[in-house]
């Protein structure tokens, strides 16, 4: 690849990086945190690219025989995460996901009371903790909201479930919830829900990894779209 | 359609002399716009749509430490006069070699950055067993990711202790190995336009391109790699094998190379994987930031391909080792 091509690579990778960074795109991928990092490194690549231009242009180097400089082939493949995210666009991690993984909770020994409002909102990773490892005991009696998304289980009952992410997707974890009481039997997977209800102490073990499952007792449900960031942490 | 006619001549491949990558680029351009529809098509199903979520997450999550890592590889390469590491670090190779590891702590970031730094180090004239020591402990050691370690082993600091221990110890033992078996032909830098003669700054930016150029493409590689694995591998298989101690052990250690997680966030990975051992989760954060798909891939891009074949296994077998060993004294 010689120089020019190089410099094109190079701008559209940068513009790839900036798109997805400038807009919502990036939180289907990574964490909030990284997305100065992202603008910078999407700045830095386009000024490569645009220096490398102008040298090209001006004819520095161009001229003097060396245009067929053997640039690294292994540079073509730049060109898939570009294709991938300016034309693809892979949606965040779902019920797919979230189906081939067992639950995901790592152990808290401290649980803050719970945030005022009835119902309280809490994701659904705080729910499932004080679930599971505070049996329920800061919950009481108080009316909680979670939202997040559609799973079937292996029998058909669905689940309420979000991806938890500590970097990047592809260190994402599930955290399901069971749905207990009235709960419409036409949900699609994928589906965002927002749900209130009471803690129960029914649970159930993941049939991946053996890890518990708390129940949620549902008073009410509703459809939502998906948030802006799909994904907690 | 100028794109569209040199595509004809670029397909049948003969007439390469004559067709510039520039006409290349333009045709698999247009190709793919073209067929757009169809493409999308063929990645939506759950399965594949999955496997370019990761795809792309994993190389969203690499790309500001990889541009990071090379912008701060042509700084060396460029403003750091060689006589700088000559008196940085001590002159005796065996000497140089812990304090190189030491030096690991000053770099924040994880593993992508670190490959194409090492490689700047050695073009500077350090000695190449000093830079594989950096190259190994950096991304292991710095501060961020014992912070990710405590947070991801609540109530065990000693999980800490031992990883900044064991990782230290491996990229030590690994430097004085490359020292007493290592051979310098095994390491072929790749050609990379020459610097000399060029104004600073042209210099500069010539270095960075070809190094994202390089290493990304690697980086791409290693994250198909990573992104297979982690959708086509159910995590059934991997509760019958914890319950073993010598299974369990290993089979962290492989999967540590396999997913290829950065190493700021495999301690949240290690902490979720519940049928395991301390022990086995201590293999797994020792291996991971020294050798996993997408470094594999970098230092065989970087170093060569007969470094990279020789150095991965003896990586990969060291750290496990210093891992067990770690884990059992500090239990």
């Amino acid at each position: 690849m010689n120089r020019q091509a190089q410099a094109v690579v190079l701008l559209l990778v940068g513009g790839a990086v900036l798109r997805s960074s400038l807009t919502d795109l990036y939180l289907r991928y990574v964490k909030q945190g990284l997305r100065p990092f992202l603008i910078a490194a999407g700045v830095l690549l386009v000024l490569a690219a645009v220096v490398t231009l102008r040298y090209e242009f001006r004819g520095g180097r161009g001229q003097d025989g060396h245009d067929h400089e053997h640039g690294p082939r292994a540079g073509w493949l730049l060109l898939l995460p570009v294709f991938a995210l300016l034309l693809v666009a892979p949606p965040a991690l779902g019920s797919y996901a979230a189906n081939r993984t067992g639950t995901a909770l790592t152990r808290v020994s401290d649980f803050p009371p719970l945030p005022a409002g009835d119902p309280a909102r809490i994701g659904v990773l705080d729910y499932a903790s004080r679930a599971v490892f505070d049996a329920g005991r800061s919950l009481g009696d108080r009316k909680v909201r979670l939202t997040g998304f559609v799973v079937k289980g292996a029998d058909g009952a669905p689940y309420l479930a979000r991806m938890v992410l500590s970097c990047c997707a592809a260190d994402a974890r599930p955290v399901k919830v069971g749905l207990a009481g009235d709960v419409p039997a036409d949900l699609e997977p994928d589906t965002w829900l927002a749900v209130t209800g009471r803690y129960t102490r029914r649970s159930v073990a993941d049939d991946v990894n053996g890890e518990t499952i708390p129940y949620l007792d549902v008073v009410d449900l509703e459809r939502v779209a998906a948030p802006t960031e799909e994904y907690e942490s | 359609m100028a794109a569209g006619d040199s595509a004809q001549p670029a397909v049948r491949g003969g007439l390469r002399g004559r067709v510039g990558s520039v006409e290349v680029l333009a045709a698999v351009l247009v190709l793919v716009v073209v067929f757009r529809a169809p493409l999308s098509r063929l990645l939506s199903t759950p399965g594949s749509q999955t496997w370019t979520t990761v795809f792309v997450s994993v190389l969203t999550q690499a790309i500001p430490f990889l541009v990071f890592g090379v912008v701060l590889s042509a700084v060396i390469a460029v403003f750091v006069p060689a006589s700088f590491f000559a008196r940085a670090l001590p002159r005796h190779p065996a000497l140089a070699v812990p304090v190189a590891s030491a030096a690991g702590v000053v770099l924040p970031g994880c593993e992508c950055g670190s490959v194409p730094i090492a490689g700047a180090l050695v073009r500077r004239g350090v000695t190449p067993a000093a830079a594989l020591a950096f190259l190994l402990s950096a991304p292991a050691i710095n501060p961020i990711v014992l912070t990710a370690t405590a947070v991801a082993f609540p109530g065990r600091p000693m999980m800490v202790v031992a990883r900044g221990l064991a990782s230290l110890i491996t990229a030590c033992a690994m430097g004085w190995l490359w020292l007493a078996l290592g051979r310098s032909e095994w390491i072929r830098l790749p050609h990379r336009p020459e610097l000399d003669g060029m104004s600073r700054w042209a210099a500069f930016w010539a270095a960075v391109r070809h190094d994202v150029m390089h290493a990304g493409g690697y980086l791409v590689l290693g994250a198909m790699a990573a992104a297979t694995i982690n959708v086509f591998v159910p995590q059934r298989w991997l509760r019958a094998l914890g319950h073993d101690p010598a299974l369990g052990v290993l089979t962290l250690a492989v999967l540590a190379v396999v997913l290829s997680v950065c190493s700021e966030a495999d301690a949240f990975v290690a902490a979720s994987l519940r049928d395991f051992s301390l022990t086995a989760k201590l293999a797994f954060l020792v291996v991971g930031p020294m050798i996993d798909l997408k470094l594999f891939a970098m230092q065989a891009g970087t170093f060569g391909r007969r470094f990279a074949t020789r150095f991965a296994p003896a990586t990969f077998g060291l750290a496990v080792v210093v891992a067990v060993t770690v884990g059992a004294v500090l239990r």
